[in-house]
């Protein structure tokens, strides 16, 4: 039977490394789908074309395969190695950031072109509207999509398990190898994806209230909070906005 | 209206001057001539209104002065220099971005959709670009924000945002935007178009009042033809791509000399 040293030993470890390689994995991914997304979506053809490669590059390999390449292949080539960690690390953030990348490209092309030409109207330059006008709207419309891809994310760290990065697989396999007791260890493996999943979910879904109450839409919880919060400082703000309009 | 002789504008114009320019501007969308080699100017200060059948390219001359379309041939000039246009070498050339964005500070538009920034509140919506446009301070832009949303009646709304107001205060927001960045020249393309009628009216009487007490060069697509009347110095008619008509609203209105203008105004009167 599994004992509790067995899983303070090996599993809380385990999730530990899971936990790193999700958040890093998850940060690389954000970082090449914003900047890949956006990419996409520039005037320039030659650039389009370039970041339209790297999706479909990106989105075609295996992310196992590509994992393999990093720890293996990579080593005989330039003889040199990352650390296991990295290799799964670099694999997963890639690869999901190349999804993550339609994302970003999907909610920029949603904003409607009627913002980009207020925009125009005010002199924006194109940087300026990317930044404060068409990013911050298209936001909102990524969260849910992201919360799916980072869930993929959270189970594809699983992979990494195979290129021997202790992580929660790892340390259920190297279990059963020990113990020779599949179900219980591969039922408990489930049961902790599921939670870390559902912890994922809860997060996502308070960023995106959060961000749909940044473009003035209505959060469907937390109305009686958000304006207590509010009412103090928008009486405040008429009562200088009447001082100003004395002065002037 | 006039038809200046003399195209060098070396010095900044004065009150009275030509601030905008079309010589033979050519639009096409497909086979479709918006604007059919079109010649007009607008003296600095003037209201003009456009009027004319949907399609007649009204509105295309404003998109035009705000760059969001691009002639196929011809110039524009605003306050004398090419809008779409560099001189390099006595050669005129394609301007580049920076250049066409130089000019186009002198112009300010309200749009038929308001098309406010729902992710800013009022107060961030108008001094968002005289902030990071024209390099203003953020006490600077956020006096002269409540001033402006002081002419346009909307100080209590500074911190809602644009989904919480009206499609009248929203309109209102939007002319206080605008203002915020002290153009030369105010592009309305219909403006109240979108409004529920009982609203048109407090909007146009901000404008009304915006086009008496301020020198602001106006260019007015609407089919308001009594607000047109009010605060028009000059009506050019439009059919098919060209000025058919042009004249002071009293005589576009009451004896016009073109049988499509009187038509026209049958139709929508």
């Amino acid at each position: 039977m599994m004992t509790w040293d067995f899983f303070t030993e090996w599993f809380l470890p385990g999730i530990w490394i899971t936990i790193q390689v999700l958040v890093y994995s998850a940060l690389l991914s954000a970082l090449v789908a914003f900047v890949v997304g956006t990419l996409r979506t520039s005037r320039f053809w030659i650039v389009r074309f370039l970041a339209g490669t790297y999706f479909e590059i990106f989105r075609g390999m295996s992310a196992l395969i590509f994992m393999f390449w990093m720890a293996f292949a990579v080593p005989l080539m330039l003889g040199w190695q990352f650390v296991p960690l990295w290799s799964g690390t670099l694999a997963l953030g890639l690869t999901y950031g190349a999804y993550g990348s339609e994302i970003v490209r999907g909610a920029l092309a949603a904003v409607p072109a009627a913002q980009r030409e207020a925009g125009i109207a005010l002199s924006f330059t194109r940087w300026q509207r990317l930044r404060r006008i068409e990013l911050p709207q298209a936001w909102p419309e990524m969260i849910p999509p992201f919360n799916n891809l980072l869930i993929e994310l959270l189970k594809g760290t699983s992979l990494v398990s195979v290129i021997a990065v202790a992580d929660m697989t790892f340390a259920g396999n190297l279990l059963r190898l020990a113990k020779n007791e599949s179900a219980p260890i591969y039922t408990l493996l489930l049961v902790l994806y599921f939670i870390l999943a559902f912890i994922l979910t809860r997060l996502m879904r308070m960023l995106e209230r959060r961000a749909k109450a940044g473009v003035g839409r209505a959060p469907e919880k937390k109305n009686g909070l958000l304006s207590r919060k509010l009412s103090p400082s928008g009486e405040s703000m008429q009562a200088s906005t009447q001082g100003a309009g004395g002065l002037g | 209206m006039s038809t200046t002789p003399d195209s060098t504008t070396e010095n900044p114009p004065v009150d009275g001057s030509e601030l905008i320019r079309f010589d033979n501007v050519t639009k096409r969308f497909g086979d479709n001539v918006v604007l059919d080699d079109l010649c007009f100017d607008v003296s600095s200060g003037k209201h003009v209104t456009l009027i004319g059948p949907s399609g007649s390219g009204k509105t295309t001359i404003l998109r035009l002065l705000m760059t969001l379309v691009e002639p196929d041939s011809g110039t524009i000039k605003v306050n004398g220099d090419h809008l779409f246009h560099e001189e390099r070498n006595g050669k005129l050339e394609p301007a580049g971005e920076n250049h066409i964005r130089e000019v186009r500070k002198n112009i300010g538009m309200v749009f038929q959709q308001f098309n406010l920034f729902p992710n800013m509140k009022v107060m961030r919506n108008i001094t968002e670009a005289p902030v990071h446009v024209l390099g203003m301070a953020k006490d600077e832009a956020e006096t002269r924000a409540r001033e402006l949303l002081e002419l346009v009646g909307l100080t209590e709304h500074i911190d809602k945002y644009p989904t919480q107001l009206s499609g009248g205060q929203q309109q209102r927001v939007a002319i206080a935007r605008a203002l915020a960045m002290r153009p030369q020249v105010l592009l309305l393309d219909e403006v109240t178009s979108a409004l529920d009628p009982e609203l048109v009216a407090g909007v146009l009487d901000l404008l009304r009042d915006i086009a008496q007490t301020t020198d602001i060069t106006m260019l007015c697509v609407t089919h308001e033809m009594n607000f047109a009347r009010d605060i028009s110095d000059d009506v050019l008619m439009f059919d098919a791509g060209k000025i058919i008509e042009s004249g002071p609203p009293e005589k576009i209105f009451s004896e016009p000399e073109q049988e499509r203008t009187q038509q026209f105004l049958n139709a929508i009167l």
